[in-house]
């Protein structure tokens, strides 16, 4: 808001010859002004908190003294690491899986479809009409001992590796991932199909490409805007969840936002909890920034 | 396909429709088409919007299933091939070029399916960007060039393969007046060059005119009539090509008598002569035409001998200056307007609005059609824009 303060414009607007000028370029300000407030006082305002808890020493009762005790850091890590890592293990697998399922079916969707086009569409959103929460809860019902799945899982053999189990295992957690995160991955894979111009794919026909030829060489790279786009609304999220992890998963599993969750409010080690909850945003952003890199989108039109 | 290439003058095959028809629902795109095209010639299918022009080209492009008739390519049925597995290739409208691709990859597109070497791939399309004139912008994006550089790649694109037959869907619709203009005197070098077989679909009179060796007329999915330029506009055969192909002026008449070389029509009164080669009816009612250029105008009090030329009176009733001619419009006795050009080349001796004046022209000049025919098609039609002709409807 600095650029506001230029002499001759902090007063109410009488009106010099420039005022229209001025006017003009203080509206992108004013536009601004409400989301710039909202980031100060939501993100940046909490992040230097969460940022000096970390780095403080003490207890609840006695209060918290800035210290730079960084020590908290190496021993969270050291103490948390496997939680860390079957976290991001967790998102990768439901990433894969959901890019796995969401790929041909927003493919068939934006090419096969025809007139239900917008059927299929309500029913990859229609999940959200439901809670989370509720949604997840149901897949307690659906992967429970004496449900179909696991009876099924186990008659076949499949369940041997887990005590007969299928409810609180990790396979458990990364297909309610899956499925709680698909429409983020459907949806911009679907955007990105339907507007890419199908006469190209002609084209690749015309010069010589069979169809599976012409899907990799020209429908793919097309679409990778809405698989950037798509794996990135899923693993991020996915990282960082911890519903699915606590209803579908046990004590045996458990990932990183669930510690930081257990340490704030049942631990009360704010520290801990605080130095966590930066590493996995910093792990998130890096693991981001590498990938969209390597990803290239930026060439992509 | 690889074993099919073959770059000399000529390379290609006859293209043959047999009895080609696409339905598309009740509608019929494309109406037992029968149609040859001679290897290494410049073709042109010629028609307004919807006359299943489009339609025909990516039939043979594979890229459409006739619903029945067949396709050959030389001695080879295609009918059923797919686009990949034939030796044709397109130019489309919209260019079509992969976006995510660079120019030179672009290019070489074709060729790497193929599986052609590395070394030749860089070799061909340095070959062809150079014939195209687009050297040194083998890393640029399509989007990054301008839409008259676009129609060049996509040209090269196609090129590049050495098809059999190269197909062109009105692959200069997109470009301005004067680049359009550059790029056709550009595409027939280039055919000359490559010595491939082209068939241009276009909409556009004066480009199949200045570019094709021969022309395939389409009306309602049929070809009206096929020849060269000079023949299409000097003898139509319906019509249709007469308005559509320039313009006619076509009067109703009916055939006095067939002596001979010459058949003598009786139009309004007046006599008209004609070589009995150029007309197309031989009894009846028939329309007289003639090319307004092909018109003397004089004055009706000038010299009255008309040395066998045909001759009608008329009024001038409106004169419009267009620099190099003269434009005038002339009612008969009868009441129809005629329209006639004029060249400029005396110094003010043009006739004014009103002046009687009398028109005159050459029976070889004439040209007379099956007066069962509305006297108007193919005279408003044309092509909305560009855009409009996809998809084939």
């Amino acid at each position: 808001m600095s650029v506001l303060a230029v002499p001759g414009t902090a007063a109410p607007p009488p009106a010099p010859p420039s005022s229209d000028e001025h006017r003009r370029s203080r509206v992108p300000y004013l536009l601004l002004f409400p989301g710039l407030a909202w980031l100060a006082v939501f993100f940046v305002v909490p992040m230097a908190v969460l940022g000096s808890q970390s780095l403080q020493e003490g207890s609840i009762e006695d209060g918290y003294t800035l210290t730079w005790h960084w020590q908290t850091y190496t021993d969270a890590l050291s103490q948390y690491w496997t939680q860390f890592l079957r976290a991001f293990w967790y998102a990768a697998l439901a990433t894969v899986f959901a890019l796995l399922i969401s790929y041909p079916l927003a493919y068939t969707i934006a090419f096969k479809s025809g007139r239900w086009r917008n059927v299929w569409l309500v029913l990859v959103i229609a999940p959200f009409f439901t809670s989370f929460l509720i949604r997840t809860i149901a897949w307690k019902t659906i992967l429970a001992d004496n449900g179909v799945v696991a009876e099924v899982m186990r008659g076949l053999g499949l369940l041997s590796w887990t005590d007969d189990r299928l409810l609180s295992t990790g396979p458990a957690v990364v297909a309610g991932l899956t499925y709680n995160f698909l429409p983020f991955m459907t949806l911009p894979i679907y955007a990105a199909l339907e507007r890419m111009d199908r006469r190209v794919v002609e084209a690749a026909h015309d010069l010589y490409a069979s169809p599976f030829t012409a899907f990799r060489k020209v429908t793919v790279p097309l679409s990778m805007p809405g698989v950037v786009a798509g794996t990135l609304l899923t693993f991020i999220p996915a990282a960082g969840d911890y519903i699915n992890q606590r209803l579908l998963g046990s004590s045996q599993n458990n990932v990183i936002g669930s510690v930081i969750d257990t340490e704030f409010i049942r631990v009360g080690d704010y520290p801990t909890a605080a130095a966590l909850s930066f590493v996995l945003m910093i792990s998130i952003v890096s693991l981001v920034v590498v990938y969209v890199r390597r990803a290239g989108t930026e060439e992509l039109v | 396909m690889a074993g099919k290439r073959n770059g000399e003058a000529g390379a290609g095959a006859d293209m043959r429709l047999s009895e080609v028809t696409k339905r598309f629902g009740g509608f019929v795109a494309v109406d037992t088409l029968n149609l040859t095209v001679p290897r290494g010639s410049f073709f042109a299918l010629l028609g307004p919007s919807g006359c299943g022009k489009t339609t025909t080209l990516r039939m043979v492009a594979g890229l459409e299933r006739p619903t029945s008739g067949t396709i050959h390519l030389g001695d080879e049925d295609v009918t059923l091939r797919r686009p990949h597995q034939r030796p044709v290739n397109t130019v489309f409208q919209s260019y079509a070029l992969f976006p995510h691709l660079d120019i030179g990859e672009n290019i070489a597109f074709g060729l790497r399916r193929r599986g052609v070497p590395r070394q030749e791939v860089r070799a061909q399309v340095a070959d062809m960007l150079r014939l195209v004139q687009l050297d040194g912008m083998e890393r640029r994006r399509p989007a990054q060039l301008s839409g008259g550089q676009q129609q060049r790649v996509a040209l090269a694109r196609a090129i590049v393969n050495r098809p059999q037959v190269l197909l062109l869907d009105e692959p200069l619709g997109a470009l301005d007046l004067k680049l359009r203009r550059q790029m056709q005197l550009e595409l027939k070098r280039i055919q000359t060059e490559v010595g491939l077989t082209f068939v241009h679909v276009t909409h556009d009179q004066e480009e199949a005119m200045t570019m094709a060796d021969t022309i395939a007329v389409m009306n309602d999915g049929r070809i009206e009539q096929v020849g060269t330029p000079g023949e299409l506009y000097d003898s139509p055969a319906s019509t249709f090509v007469a308005n559509f192909l320039g313009q006619s002026n076509l009067i109703r008449g009916s055939v006095a008598r067939a002596d001979g070389d010459m058949v003598l029509l009786d139009v309004h009164g007046v006599r008209v002569a004609m070589p009995a080669a150029r007309s197309r009816a031989s009894a009846g009612d028939a329309y007289v035409g003639v090319r307004p250029e092909k018109i003397r105008l004089m004055l009706a009090d000038a010299d009255a001998t008309s040395n066998g030329e045909n001759e009608v009176t008329g009024v001038v009733t409106d004169v419009s200056f267009v620099g190099v001619s003269t434009q005038y419009l002339v009612r008969t006795p009868w009441g129809q307007e005629l329209t006639v050009f004029a060249q400029n080349i005396g110094v003010d001796d043009r006739a004014r609005t009103g002046d009687d004046v009398r028109l005159r022209w050459a029976p070889v000049h004439t040209f007379a059609l099956d007066a069962d025919e509305p006297i108007d098609a193919g005279a408003d039609v044309g092509e909305p824009s560009a855009a409009a002709a996809y998809p084939p409807s």
